[in-house]
């Protein structure tokens, strides 16, 4: 009996309108209805962040989130931080360390690093692992993925203090 | 998995979310920041016919302060409590608890409100509440009421809310030059569930304890005080004596239920653990300031 909801939102950037169901998850309508791939689904259930994303600024889990309170909003997915400064560094040091092998992990832990990037830049090393612990990666281990982090962290405050 | 099937509303206010709650009784859920709702529906445990999404409603949100207290409207995001310089300074036990809830993107979306009502004794802000000795403001048809955080958590999941009343928020009380307040707990990973936490607070006068208050998280289906051992604490200086007499009090007072992974035993034993390291930390504190 569930009508659909009409909902319009920014998706890096574009505006869309949609008429989705209420129960649907806003990972889903960003990889099914629209085509953004790039976020993934693991557990549906909060525990992995495969599926984080961008809402008004903040990283959310797209599979804890439904669509409709999506609705006005400003969405960003790791397809829309290509054009991003802070995002190019950080996807270029993620290469530089290896910081991914099989990549499903690695657009929760850009938006996620991101998010850090953005508000705690002298976050120290032992911060940064412990706003990285919401996202999972079983292939890296971590490290590298924590030292990729670091490093445009400390990129980042050579470049203010120059 | 995907969540059930369900009716969706966007109430615009709380009169409107009071007169569908009214209507649909507990065929209806309250949806706010969805970050304990939405995995439950997700996994089929819980598969309400309506959800009420006051995520709009504005005035539920922000943190103020008021004459004798510190209100949290029950929309602030737990990012919110942690970024607040009013909480740094009028309710800092937050600031020591906040980090162990969960992770960023979980803290950006869920809600204190949230938190408090659906009351799960492992979670981080019923226990402080309790610690805190707050009011819970809720309103149903007949208008606002308040709840003492002591008479507010009845039971696993339950509270003393009706099904017809929504919560707006809570009133702490301010933080004074004498208190000290410690929060700890310990979980297998960072963001897991807790297998047992404590909130602590103390007033003290000079160096002795004054009064003690010590709320537990994850051991009973409610968080909970331990009183008697809050009442030998009174008058008291934190040394190695008192830890003893503690450690030994909570041998004796605490009741902690097993859960999937942990003995009723090994909890107790950690609940003593974590006495020990908030009061040598208390007092280790408190020294630094005398000197």
């Amino acid at each position: 009996m569930s009508d659909l909801q009409t909902i319009r939102l920014h998706v890096n950037g574009q505006p869309h309108s949609c008429a989705v169901p209420a129960r649907l998850h806003l990972v889903d309508l960003l990889r099914d209805e629209l085509g953004l791939k790039g976020s993934h689904l693991g557990c549906e259930h909060g525990v992995c962040g495969a599926c984080t994303v961008e809402v008004d600024g903040r990283v959310v889990r797209g599979c804890l989130t439904l669509a409709v309170q999506a609705d006005g909003r400003q969405v960003r997915t790791v397809e829309g931080m290509k054009d991003l400064p802070d995002a190019r560094a950080l996807q270029q040091s993620f290469i530089r360390h290896n910081a991914l092998q099989c990549g499903f992990c690695t657009p929760g832990m850009l938006m996620a690093a991101r998010e850090l990037v953005q508000h705690k830049p002298d976050a120290t090393r032992e911060e940064v692992r412990e706003w990285m612990s919401g996202n999972f990666c079983r292939c890296t281990g971590y490290h590298a993925i924590v030292d990729a982090v670091c490093e445009v962290l400390a990129q980042r405050n050579l470049e203010s203090a120059a | 998995m995907k969540a059930p099937e369900f009716d969706y509303v966007k109430a615009r206010s709380v009169a409107q979310a009071l007169s569908l709650l009214t209507e649909y009784g507990d065929e209806a859920r309250i949806l706010a920041g969805g970050q304990s709702l939405l995995p439950a529906l997700n996994m089929r445990l819980s598969e309400p016919s309506l959800l009420i999404d006051i995520g709009g409603i504005d005035a539920l949100r922000g943190i103020q302060l008021m004459r004798a207290s510190l209100r949290i409207g029950a929309l602030t995001t737990h990012t919110d409590i942690e970024n607040s310089a009013l909480v740094a300074q009028h309710a800092p036990l937050l600031k020591l608890a906040v980090g162990h809830i969960a992770h960023r993107a979980i803290r950006n979306a869920g809600t204190w409100g949230g938190s408090i009502a659906n009351a799960d004794p492992a979670a981080e802000w019923p226990c402080c509440l309790l610690v805190l000795d707050g009011t819970v403001i809720v309103q149903g048809p007949g208008g606002e009421r308040r709840i003492a955080a002591a008479n507010f958590f009845t039971g696993l999941y339950e509270t003393a809310m009706a099904d017809d009343e929504i919560l707006l928020g809570c009133e702490l009380p301010l933080a004074d030059r004498d208190d000290w307040f410690g929060f700890q707990e310990l979980a297998r990973r960072h963001g897991d569930y807790a297998i047992a936490g404590l909130a602590m607070h103390l007033r003290f006068a000079g160096p002795v304890v004054q009064s003690a208050r010590l709320s537990w998280l994850g051991l009973n289906s409610t968080p909970l005080r331990s009183r008697k051992t809050e009442a030998l604490l009174a008058g008291k200086p934190l040394d190695a004596t008192t830890l003893e007499m503690v450690t030994a009090s909570l041998k004796e007072e605490l009741e902690p239920i097993a859960d999937l992974t942990n003995t009723g035993a090994t909890k107790k034993h950690l609940a003593t653990v974590l006495a020990r390291r908030l009061l040598t930390q208390a007092n280790a504190t408190r020294q630094s300031v005398a000197a």
